[in-house]
């Protein structure tokens, strides 16, 4: 038996991603930008993949630009609006969690001389928004923030967080890393009152190398990349329509509300299953993204017991902690004990997982502690 | 235009009656290591140089100097371009030659090597004719006999003239093969690449063992470690890799030993496995990366201790360098990034926290004692898994 939960990795294609990919491979090969009718068909499936992801974002199609994924689309929402914003201020603000596309980014932003401020989270990572209320000024001209984190699956307050900086009538653009968050949760980045948010295709089901940010109406963007004018020339270069056509196949497939509740069924489960043993600290908020688990077997490095789960087939992530490696920096920051970080995995399902699966993983992890507690 | 590779052998050129053995080692191992790389060469050898003439058209010259520059026994090399014994000729020819190169600097100076007498110029006529030609053809160019840009040779030989810029540093040391084999303990750090590297530079064949512990380390440990030995086979050629499965001995020394004694025991179990094997597979000394100092199990008083364990020669080359001093290396041979990356290895699963750094050998012997290795240990020989790594 095979059980993979690491689905906040990567997904496996689904049916409609992979069948829109061979379509678009063998039949509509055209560059959308050509003038002649292979172009036409392929501008067609562009439009097509725009529309449905408008749909999905509740915005509108103008407000829908195509990139290579998460730490691209990162990249062009903080450099694009830091550098297009710099005459009304210097002050940009993140949290000290976030996925390094947008943590590295702010580094770079730091050298160029920007003033950064990373707000703390507490314990179960939800970022601090009375800091972050002092922190926002006139002078603030970026936000980003994460819609949920990567590593335990706490879901940020960014509609509150949106009406702090419009309380404030700080010029600030806000930007919400919604990678983890896309098809699992309905996100309306509008009616949050957002101006940028990055999703990617293949943690849907969707094939890697695309991924889109919104970016609402009037809001200016300063582009990285200088090209033939595709997408506005915000994100020039020939789309990658085998890429896109998989993307829009995996959109049409979402269930977002008939997933969530199995999947949090199927997470309810394991968590109380995992709770019924002595040796696991569940490190996941409560009311975290029901995708994603993160868990500690106390004692237990996590790199050994990854190592013995992937010999039975049984594929999850580890906290990134390793007595040479770097400590996970997301459960450092949320203040976790190093024995808690270094026995740490990350558990993710998708609404492919089922429940034997997961009896299948709870069995991995009886073994793992059976065989290296008897050494 | 013909080009040659004009090879100056380094410390071979300083041995006496076996020098041709040396020389024909040395050959041997350019020959192999072009034919992998770019293409099939002929070489003849002239007083100390060594000449590889291409055997087809069209082979990829910069390729084959970044070969040259990792073959161990050539002290430096030429790239050089053919010419007819005629002054006019070798005018020509060398304006054409490197035109663009003395374009892209200022100063430059001739320098001509006449090994045939019988040619009618002699070497300073030679440089004049060639010098002016150039300064009159490049306005730019000065001439600095003192520290000039690059140096433009011309060598007229028996059969042709080769003219060639200025001269390439090769890896030095002695040819690969012609000092023995040895096998390096390999752990997936820093300083064992670095060391066999310095040993294979001393013209030692390497094979090379590597202690792995699964479910503690990974597979993704054992490929970084396979890709660090294949980053030293780009100097040393290939390299018998073999592979022990160490996990039942670790965790017999962990349930039998104290525990502040568990990594040089560790340590010492490795070496008596490695010595085995070295036996067995014709090696004549164990080559390990340590360094004095730099952690509990290499002080002064481990490495006796470790040393004791076994009756064979172990070579430490980075015994009195610094952690700078190996990066340095490790950097220049391009197995830093590679060393870095970080899964767990067996050295670090199963660290005491106060591990003792001034053991005697009777304490250890003593604890040692404690469990019978020896049926493990011929286990772990057993199933040892070897594989060539180029």
């Amino acid at each position: 038996m095979e059980a993979y939960l690491d689905n906040s990795a990567t997904t496996p294609l689904c049916k409609t991603a992979k069948e829109k990919m061979v379509d678009s491979i063998e039949n509509i090969w055209g560059n959308p930008s050509s003038l002649h009718e292979k172009g036409i068909e392929a501008d067609l499936l562009l439009k097509q993949a725009r529309m449905c992801l408008a749909q999905n974002l509740s915005c509108t199609e103008k407000e829908v630009f195509f990139t290579s994924g998460g730490t691209e689309g990162n990249n062009l929402a903080v450099f694009g609006a830091a550098h297009a914003h710099k005459r009304k201020g210097s002050r940009v603000i993140t949290s000290a969690v976030e996925h390094p596309s947008v943590q590295k980014a702010f580094d770079r932003l730091e050298a160029e001389g920007f003033e950064v401020i990373r707000i703390p989270t507490d314990k179960k990572g939800f970022i601090d928004l009375s800091e972050l209320e002092s922190a926002v000024n006139d002078k603030t001209i970026l936000i980003s923030i994460m819609a949920v984190n990567n590593e335990v699956g706490t879901i940020q307050p960014i509609e509150e967080l949106s009406k702090i900086v419009k309380r404030k009538s700080s010029p600030a653009l806000i930007h919400v890393d919604a990678v983890q968050a896309f098809g699992k949760i309905p996100l309306t980045p509008k009616k949050w009152g957002i101006d940028l948010m990055t999703v990617s295709s293949h943690k849907i089901h969707g094939p890697k190398g695309t991924g889109a940010l919104f970016v609402k109406e009037g809001t200016k963007l300063s582009p990285v990349a200088a090209g033939g004018g595709q997408e506005k020339d915000i994100r020039p270069g020939t789309e990658p329509m085998p890429a896109i056509a998989g993307f829009y196949g995996a959109m049409q497939e979402l269930r977002i509300k008939e997933s969530l509740t199995k999947v949090t069924e199927l997470r309810d489960y394991l968590v109380g299953e995992l709770n019924k043993r002595d040796f696991v600290t569940i490190n996941s908020p409560e009311n975290a993204l029901p995708y994603i688990v993160n868990l500690s077997l106390n004692g237990l490095r996590s790199e050994t017991v990854l190592n013995l789960l992937s010999d039975m087939e049984i594929y999850v992530s580890s906290g990134s902690a390793c007595s040479k490696g770097h400590k996970s920096p997301v459960l450092t920051a949320m203040g976790l004990e190093d024995a808690l970080i270094d026995s740490s995995l990350r558990v993710s399902l998708s609404r492919f997982t089922n429940k034997e699966q997961l009896d299948y993983f709870l069995k991995g992890i009886d073994t793992a502690v059976k065989v290296i507690r008897k050494k | 235009m013909k080009e040659v590779l004009l090879i100056k052998n380094g410390e071979i050129a300083l041995k006496g009656l076996n020098r041709s053995t040396f020389e024909d080692i040395l050959v041997k191992n350019i020959k192999r290591r072009l034919l992998d790389s770019v293409g099939k060469f002929t070489f003849t050898k002239s007083q100390s140089t060594i000449i590889a003439e291409a055997n087809e058209e069209d082979i990829d010259f910069e390729a084959a100097v970044e070969t040259l520059k990792k073959v161990f026994g050539i002290a430096a090399f030429s790239r050089a371009v053919v010419c007819d014994k005629d002054i006019d000729e070798i005018k020509r020819v060398a304006l054409e030659y490197l035109g663009d190169d003395l374009r892209s600097i200022r100063t430059f100076k001739v320098n001509a090597k006449r090994s045939d007498k019988k040619f009618p110029m002699t070497s300073p006529e030679i440089c004049r004719e060639v010098g002016a030609h150039l300064l009159r053809s490049i306005p730019s160019l000065k001439v600095d006999v003192h520290n000039p840009d690059i140096i433009v040779t011309v060598e007229v030989r028996d059969k042709n003239v080769f003219i060639h810029g200025n001269q390439i540093k090769g890896a030095g040391g002695m040819p690969v093969g012609s000092a023995g084999r040895v096998a390096l303990l390999v752990s997936g750090g820093i300083d064992s690449p670095v060391a066999g590297w310095m040993m294979s530079k001393r013209g030692l064949q390497l094979n090379a063992i590597h202690f792995a512990a699964p479910p503690y380390t990974s597979k993704r440990a054992e490929m970084k470690v396979r890709d660090l030995v294949s980053i030293v086979a780009k100097y040393s050629g290939r390299i018998n890799f073999a592979v022990v499965n160490f996990t039942e001995i670790q965790e017999a020394i962990k349930e039998h030993c104290p525990e502040e004694l568990f990594t040089i025991i560790m340590r010492r179990l490795m070496m008596k496995i490695s010595v085995r094997l070295a036996e067995r597979d014709n090696c004549g000394a164990l080559v390990t990366g340590e360094s004095l100092g730099q952690v509990a199990s290499q002080t002064l008083g481990a490495l006796a201790c470790t040393d004791a364990a076994v009756n064979m020669p172990v070579f430490r080359p980075c015994i009195g360098m610094d952690k700078d001093e190996i990066i340095t290396i490790s950097r220049a041979i391009g197995a830093f990034e590679t060393s870095i990356l970080p899964y767990e290895d067996c050295c670090t699963v199963f660290t005491p926290k106060h591990p003792r750094t001034r053991p005697t050998l009777k304490l250890i012997e003593e604890a040692e004692s404690a469990f019978d290795f020896s049926e493990m240990i011929d286990r772990a020989i057993e199933n040892v898994k070897y594989e060539f790594v180029d």
